[in-house]
């Protein structure tokens, strides 16, 4: 893990550190959700992608981006990813963000929301993460005039409650007909994809940070575990599964990052954006089956047992990779993208930056 | 936590675009002159010097070395993008290569200055070429086991022995190799090696073709008889070489070499579906682009790291370990696809000539340059766990 130097994510750190204690959250099963998002929100975490006037903390992208790498890391089971998407989808239109828990809607590129003439909203979203836990809905919808972003308060939703591979909520939610609180129309350019590909570089970030702290405790109880008189670290055979571990929480890492820093520093969402963001998911969720797998293999029993904090991080990177688009979803749209293009332009395309 | 791998995203300065597009413009005259074929990786003109002498005219060789050497003072993304380019063009740079990335930058360290003055401009102009002499027949992960012996002599030090698997050691001017100075100790298996400059084409050197499998003659054996290295081709410390060869290791392991060596197949797949894929061949190019991205970003963060005088010697491995892999198996997840490729596709032919040589490189790119389990046990070493 690399040491912070960022206040936001400091600040996290030691919230996550103090109330989100992988060990501790996985002993007791319930009472640490509260405190631990009370923390966060006092601090103004949920709402770091909210400028100030929209009722934020007004961080920056980037910042926003590192701060999910580290709640990746913590593999933290409270709608922070979702509030602070749900945020940045409602700024987008200039919509302020209330206080509580949010979620976004559609989670899925598959889901759509219309939103009719009488300007209420209908459509079914299926894997929205902690639907049921939110207040308030994010919701972006397409009506004849094109894109529009609404918030939209949940308890006019129809939800039915979920678990991902994670056990984590991951509902559908049913609007029918639903009169939004408030609902403006999208800048322009802004659609359902350029949605897609920000919730799924948050997730990449977040996949990315659990495979750091799988490789961290895997290191660790490798040179602990003793079999054969010897620590089991001491195995080459070992040994280079845990380089090979490394290997695909270092790509993850590269992944995320740069297409985190690409979106924080682009002004449009264009093909090079593209490729960042597509690639980001694509990869981190190749390296949470490949990576979590040896995870495992290091652990022997005693990780696949639920007393042990192994599966908060790698079952929970396995169900990130379908929330905003699977890699297979993404592969297919870089797939097309790429051969729109044509051969030639796949290198400059790669080179860009 | 134990493990601080860093992969900062690090971007190429905009003088590097800027050079890029000097690079592509140079590349596609000599492709109009018939230099080289970009669509056929498996020439016959490994030895291609007048192309050399051309790059060199271009300032594009040994560009991070001091101007006083022929050098340019570039930075090393500047070079980069330059060994991208000439990669992903398939362009002939066998015979300057191996100076440009390695023999130089070791003689900059350790030859005496009036070696540099004689060697290093000829390096920088494309007129020499370079090999490594480092493998034995018993010899190959296990570099301390070399026995090629160098016994002094007056004024110098008389070689006997055989290196093999050297690249170009048919067309060198020059190998760095390192010989067996004196004993192993018992503390330090590793003491005893020194590495000499040998000019090549002298008397009591032979060198003797080696057959690859794809066809092409690209290694050597090279027998050692009574040949005479004079002192003053000794580079750096006596029965040091270890030190030596061991601290290098970042730059060679990380570069664009190491994952665009069967990239070709892939250009030309993209071209064989053409611009409305199906299903099937879409998701397999978007997740071969996903992964060649996600590696180009880890090796351009570990050239900015070296760029900005880090060592990182963990995060360099990485790149090669999933580097080599990825080039390795790309050829085969091509054929996959490929199969599928309408019959009526213009480039069916070239793609298929591409994939039956990739498939028969494929084997060696996991082994030079140090093997998989190799770098894998660097890794590990760096994770903590030796
Ligand atoms: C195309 C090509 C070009 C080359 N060019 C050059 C060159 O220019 N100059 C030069 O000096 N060399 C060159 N080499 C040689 C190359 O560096 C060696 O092949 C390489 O270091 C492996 O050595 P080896 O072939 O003797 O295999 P070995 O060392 O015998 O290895 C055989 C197998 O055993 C494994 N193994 C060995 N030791 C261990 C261990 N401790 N733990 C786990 N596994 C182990 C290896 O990983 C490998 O899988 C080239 C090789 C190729 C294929």
């Amino acid at each position: 893990m690399a040491e912070s130097d960022n206040i936001v994510v400091e600040t996290a750190e030691k919230i996550f550190a103090d109330l989100a204690d992988p060990q501790e959250i996985n002993n007791d099963k319930n009472s640490w959700q509260g405190p631990l998002w009370q923390a966060l929100s006092e601090a103004g975490l949920p709402l770091s992608w909210v400028p100030d006037d929209l009722g934020g903390s007004g961080a920056s992208l980037a910042d926003g981006f590192a701060l999910l790498n580290a709640a990746g890391r913590f593999a933290v089971a409270v709608p922070l990813a979702e509030t602070m998407l749900a945020g940045w989808l409602l700024a987008q239109a200039k919509i302020a963000s209330p206080e509580g828990e949010m979620t976004v809607l559609p989670a899925s590129p598959k889901d759509r929301i219309t939103l009719d003439a009488d300007g209420s909203l209908s459509g079914r979203a299926r894997g929205v993460p902690f639907a049921k836990a939110a207040k308030h809905f994010a919701v972006l919808a397409h009506g004849k005039d094109g894109v529009s972003i609404a918030l939209v308060d949940a308890a006019k939703a129809r939800v039915e409650a979920g678990l991902n591979v994670g056990y984590d909520h991951s509902d559908t939610v049913t609007l029918d007909k639903v009169q939004p609180v408030t609902l403006k129309a999208a800048p322009k350019g802004f659609d359902q994809t350029t949605m897609m590909l920000m919730g799924g570089v948050a997730r990449s970030l977040q996949i990315a940070g659990a495979l750091e702290s799988m490789l961290d405790i895997s290191v660790r109880y490798s040179n602990e575990r003793v079999a054969f008189e010897k620590k089991i670290s001491k195995f080459q055979a070992v040994q280079h599964n845990l380089a090979r571990l490394a290997g695909e929480s270092a790509a993850a890492l590269a992944a995320a990052t740069s297409a985190a820093d690409a979106i924080a520093n682009a002004t449009s969402f264009d093909d090079e954006v593209y490729l960042e963001a597509a690639s980001a998911k694509i990869r981190c969720a190749e390296a949470a089956e490949k990576g979590g797998a040896i995870a495992h293999q290091v652990h022997g029993a005693i990780g696949f047992t639920l007393e042990h904090i192994l599966h908060r991080y790698s079952l929970r990177a396995l169900a990130w990779r379908d929330d905003f688009g699977s890699e297979s979803h993404w592969a297919v749209e870089l797939g097309k993208l790429v051969a729109n293009r044509g051969a030639d332009e796949l290198w400059p395309l790669v080179a860009s930056r | 936590m134990t493990a601080a791998l860093r992969f900062d995203p690090i971007r190429l300065p905009e003088k590097c675009e800027q050079l890029r597009k000097e690079v592509r413009a140079f590349l596609a005259e000599e492709i109009a002159a018939g230099t080289f074929d970009p669509h056929k990786p498996n020439r016959e003109d490994t030895d291609a010097p007048e192309f050399s002498r051309r790059v060199g005219a271009k300032g594009w060789l040994g560009m991070t070395w001091p101007k006083k050497y022929g050098g340019q003072e570039r930075s090393f993304l500047e070079r980069y993008v330059v060994t991208e380019e000439m990669r992903v063009a398939n362009a002939p740079t066998r015979r300057f290569f191996v100076a440009d990335r390695q023999s130089g930058p070791v003689l900059i360290k350790y030859a005496p200055e009036h070696i540099k003055m004689e060697i290093l401009p000829r390096i920088c102009r494309g007129e020499i070429c370079f090999a490594i002499g480092m493998s034995e027949p018993n010899s190959g992960s296990d570099l301390f086991a070399a026995k090629t012996r160098a016994t002094k002599t007056d004024g110098g030090y008389l070689v006997n022995g055989t290196k093999i698997w050297t690249s170009s050691a048919h067309i060198a001017d020059y190998m760095i190799a390192i010989f067996r100075t004196s004993q192993p100790t018992k503390e330090n298996r590793r003491h005893g090696l020194t590495q000499f400059l040998v000019k090549m084409k002298q008397p009591g050197i032979q060198v003797n073709p080696i057959g690859q499998i794809t066809g092409q003659y690209e290694f050597n054996e090279v027998v050692f008889t009574d040949f005479f290295v004079p002192d003053d081709h000794v580079l750096g410390e006596v029965d040091g070489a270890w030190k030596q060869a061991t601290s290098e290791l970042a730059y060679e392991r990380s570069g664009p070499e190491r994952f665009l060596e069967t990239y070709y197949v892939l250009t030309e797949l993209v071209r064989a579906v053409g611009p409305n894929p199906d299903t099937r061949s879409a998701e397999g190019i978007g997740r071969l682009v996903a992964q060649l991205h996600t590696m180009r970003r880890m090796s351009v963060s570990v050239a900015g790291m070296l760029e900005a005088g880090k060592e990182p010697v963990v995060e360099a491995s990485i790149v090669k370990d999933i580097g080599t892999v990825w080039e390795q198996q790309l050829p085969h997840r091509v054929r996959d696809l490929a199969a599928f490729v309408e019959e009526t596709a213009t480039n069916r032919e070239t793609l298929e000539r591409q994939l039956d040589f990739a498939i028969k490189t494929a084997p060696k790119l996991t082994i030079q340059g140090g093997t998989t389990e190799v770098l894998r046990g660097i890794i590990a070493r760096g994770l903590g766990l030796r």
